[in-house]
């Protein structure tokens, strides 16, 4: 029962995956890739929270951890460069 | 005494919070860590309260712990329209930029508003004006303003405004 | 019975975290597209944390608490990011589409 079901949650978060991806490279500007960046972070949170169930390992949790805070600064530094570093006018 | 108290502990909620992070971040209540944790939470906010000039107090905890309530019960009712919303026809989403005037003057208030909003049915908070009194809010699919308008600030920003008063 | 509702908890992570990105796939312009990951991937990811602190707690012989520190920082920082990431796009003047109502110039 939970095998099954944990099978189908990864088909649905690497399908969640592909489509960040898509976005990532099709853009077409600048915040859209932030913001494809930023839900690719949080689908790899839940896929590693998933193995962390599937492996009966509390290993991941630290790593998802990271990737929360990382993923984080990292949009928040690109959102803050396009505000004051990106000259448009 | 209280002199004393407040000398101590400049932030007593950071003090509690980081104390809680601290157990949580261990995933034990272990004597050694509740002591480690204690010492830690009691010590940050006692260095650097140089850097936090602004004191918060909550007016009204068990108000407090009522709005979370309902924030995350309309969490879960909004996630479930804005599912049906982006798994429908993308011609049917009347997408809409209001504003939403401002009661609040604190800034944590504003901030937790802002939050809120971000969190709930179909919409995002875009930007502050620079004098902090209006909220530029954006809707994935919207009717009716004044009405989207007056319910944010009954349902959210009122319960807001009494928790957090300046002092 | 356990098994059923770790089951339900994680089908219904897995689901709105793909509705979430399904969103940003799909919908038309930049502002429209911020809704779906802010939101379905908060309460995706929400539900699958709430389904390992749940498993872990029944599963070994202590109890897991540290999955909610995630959820509580997802829940603190997923709005903080949208909105700055709004600021950016409103900032570069990015195109809404044009059934957007009062759209900003």
């Amino acid at each position: 029962m939970l095998e099954t079901s944990l099978l189908i949650a990864f088909s649905f978060v690497a399908l969640a995956l592909l489509l960040a991806f898509i976005r990532l490279l099709k853009g077409p500007d600048v915040p859209d890739r932030i913001l494809a960046l930023d839900t690719l972070y949080i689908n790899a949170i839940a896929l590693l929270v998933l193995l962390g169930i599937y492996f009966h390992s509390a290993l991941y949790f630290e790593a998802a951890l990271l990737i929360a805070v990382m993923g984080f600064v990292g949009t928040i530094g690109l959102s803050k460069y396009l505000l004051r570093g990106d000259i448009m006018e | 005494m209280s002199v004393f108290f407040n000398k101590l502990f400049p932030h007593p909620i950071l003090t509690l919070a980081l104390w809680g992070v601290w157990l949580l971040l261990n995933n034990t209540v272990g004597a050694g860590h509740i002591v480690l944790g204690l010492i830690l939470a009691i010590s940050i906010p006692f260095l650097t309260s140089g850097f936090w000039p602004e004191k918060n107090r909550i007016r009204a905890p068990f108000a407090l712990l009522q709005y979370v309530g309902v924030v995350l019960w309309d969490i879960l009712v909004a996630n479930m329209a804005v599912a049906k919303l982006i798994l429908g026809r993308n011609k049917d989403l009347r997408p809409g930029f209001f504003y939403v005037d401002l009661d609040i003057q604190t800034p944590i208030g504003i901030s937790l508003l802002a939050n809120t909003i971000s969190l709930t049915p179909g919409t995002v908070s875009c930007d502050l004006t620079e004098d902090r009194s209006r909220l530029l809010v954006h809707a994935l699919h919207i009717e009716d303003i004044p009405a989207a308008v007056k319910e944010i600030k009954e349902r959210y920003e009122a319960p807001l405004n009494k928790i957090f008063t300046a002092c | 019975m356990f098994e059923w509702i770790l089951s339900a908890l994680i089908l219904i992570g897995a689901f709105f975290t793909l509705v979430g990105s399904i969103g940003l796939y799909k919908l038309p312009d930049f502002f429209m597209r911020l809704h779906g990951p802010t939101k379905a991937t908060t309460l995706g990811v929400g539900a699958l944390l709430i389904a390992s602190a749940l498993y872990f707690s029944f599963n070994t012989d202590q109890i897991s608490l540290h999955e909610v520190l995630i959820t509580i920082f997802l829940f603190i920082t997923a709005p903080v990011s949208a909105h700055l990431m709004a600021k950016a796009a409103i900032h570069i003047k990015l195109k809404q589409v044009k059934r957007t109502q009062n759209s900003i110039e």
